[in-house]
């Protein structure tokens, strides 16, 4: 789009210019927080100006705008600056590459100092290009409240060096965090996740940032089916698949196997695999379970102590033993989980589930209300009270 | 990031760590300290980017229950036992961990009293349901 004037720009090519000409500006010297919020007071000023008079280089003008707010934040507060006629100089277009420019900006974003919460409200603005108010949305916090989040993050990342590389890892879990928290207000953070996710690909040939991709289009393909017409969870064994988005498969598919030829298999790439496996299952029936538990089982070689430090793949990985070895093994598994997860629903959940496929109903039945009873989430709270009364109701869940 | 409310009760919960009259019984200079302090707890939610909402309950409390087709609302407002739960308000906060919210909690529960002396009232904390679709199938 860039330098092709008379195409007009859409608001996901405008906001995919915010972390190129952010990085641009940081790497000239500015301040990443006086940067980051002329930056946003240029595209307050672009979305007024260009649907009149697209400029011929967006980029050049997003960048001599936001360098002119700097000047003038600079002018106003004190006139000891007399340096900043330099600012008004263009950066040199393709001085660095767009990919550079992202993964450098998710960096400064994602910096281990900051809190998990901090890195996500600074991503989605400074990477993603969201306002303030569409990020409070998506949280259910107040604007004020956010705005206070981002401000204390840029704070906190005045003084660091911002000029050597990050740590992956983070901005992985980073993204994946953004993708859990879901469809929200206005703003989808999923797309948003998967959009960011698929712009840190082409910027880093590490093969976990892919596999995250990965997992995320895997998952995302199974939405329509993941809830019925009045809302109610569906569970994985009962989605009509012919409601899956087989298009999001099947790049979800290519993206992983692009990353598996790395040879350097981690959580994410695993995950996707796992993920892959019930995709490709054509009813819930012809699962392959083995595959499933052997994907599971380096999943929870990955950690030394997997029950302390992953238990959320050991619990994953219980249900592949209760459908591969049979559900008493399954439960013996859960067993190990007792004093880590006892108090969240999902051991509970997971336990029900494996006492319904043992043909204990009753046992299924409290494990379910004990789930029930812990749920942070309402639609799924309502699902296992849903489960819980069936099967003490003692009506079997139809398991394919 | 969960939330939590942080409810404040005129009465009910576990027993006063130590007993202490009504407000309107404290020393004027005791009040305004206590009132000043809450307000700060607020304004220290808000810098943090922590603060969600905070609401404070009067102490007028009415039951009303259905009372049957062409029936009006059947409604009681006491006597209520002196021991029932009262809800006198509360804090809304969106943490990171359960464990801020306790920390939270107990700040608020620092709260000065007569004397200066810290309330130690109880607070009753309570994680919020989420309320979205769900982004990936549980295990």
């Amino acid at each position: 789009v860039i330098g092709e004037p008379t195409l007009p720009l859409d608001e996901g090519a405008l906001r995919a210019l915010v972390p190129r000409v952010l990085a641009g500006l940081v790497r000239r010297g500015e301040d990443f927080d006086a940067a980051e919020d002329a930056l946003q007071e240029a595209l307050l000023e672009a979305l007024r100006v260009w649907p009149e008079h697209l400029p011929n280089d967006p980029r050049a003008w997003l960048t001599t705008v936001a360098s002119r707010r700097l000047v003038d934040a600079r002018r106003s507060e004190a006139a000891r600056f007399r340096r900043e006629e330099a600012m008004y100089a263009e950066p040199r277009p393709g001085a660095t590459e767009e990919g550079d420019d992202t993964l450098f900006v998710l960096f400064c974003c994602c910096h281990p100092d900051l809190s998990p919460a901090s890195q996500v409200a600074l991503t989605l603005r400074a990477v993603g290009g969201l306002t303030t108010r569409e990020i409070a949305d998506a949280f259910y916090v107040p604007e004020a409240t956010m705005a206070q989040r981002i401000s204390r993050a840029k704070r906190a990342l005045q003084g660091r060096r911002l000029n050597q590389p990050g740590d992956l890892a983070v901005v992985l879990r980073v993204l994946y965090l953004i993708y859990t928290a879901g469809h929200a207000g206005r703003v989808d953070l999923v797309a948003e996740a998967i959009r960011l996710a698929r712009q840190l690909t082409l910027a880093t040939e590490e093969p976990e940032a892919r596999g995250l991709l990965a997992l995320m289009l895997l998952n995302h393909a199974r939405f329509p089916a993941r809830f019925d017409s009045e809302g109610r969870i569906v569970t994985l064994d009962r989605q009509d698949r012919g409601l899956w988005d087989t298009r999001e498969i099947a790049e979800g598919v290519r993206v992983l196997q692009s990353a598996l030829a790395a040879r350097h298999p981690g959580r994410y790439q695993i995950e996707a695999a796992i993920a892959a496996l019930h995709d490709d299952a054509a009813s819930a029936g012809e699962t392959d379970w083995p595959q499933i538990l052997a994907w599971y089982d380096d999943l929870v070689a990955l950690t030394d102590d997997p029950v302390r430090q992953d238990p959320a793949a050991v619990l994953g990985r219980a249900v592949a033993v209760g459908h591969v070895l049979g559900a008493a093994a399954g439960l013996r598994e859960t067993d190990r989980l007792r004093e880590v997860l006892g108090d969240r629903h999902r051991w509970h959940a997971v336990r029900g589930h494996l006492h319904e496929l043992d043909g204990d109903l009753s046992a299924a039945g409290a494990a379910y209300a004990d789930a029930a009873r812990r749920a942070t989430d309402v639609a799924e709270r309502d699902h296992l009270v849903r489960q819980a009364a069936r099967a003490r109701a003692g009506e079997p869940y139809p398991m394919p | 990031m969960p939330k939590y409310l942080l409810l404040k009760h005129y009465r009910g919960g576990p027993d006063p760590h130590h007993p202490f009259p009504p407000m309107d019984q404290w020393a004027p200079e005791d009040v305004e300290a206590h009132m000043a302090f809450l307000k700060n707890v607020t304004r220290q939610l808000e810098e943090n980017g922590e603060y969600v909402d905070a609401r404070a309950l009067t102490q007028e409390r009415t039951w009303v229950r259905y009372g049957g087709p062409d029936a009006a609302p059947v409604t009681t407002d006491g006597p209520h036992p002196e021991t029932s739960d009262l809800i006198a308000g509360w804090y809304m906060i969106d943490v990171e961990s359960r464990e801020r919210a306790l920390e939270i909690a107990a700040e608020v529960s620092s709260e000065p009293g007569p004397g200066g002396k810290p309330l130690c009232e109880w607070i009753d904390v309570r994680e919020v349901m989420w309320e979205r679709p769900q982004t990936t199938d549980p295990a």
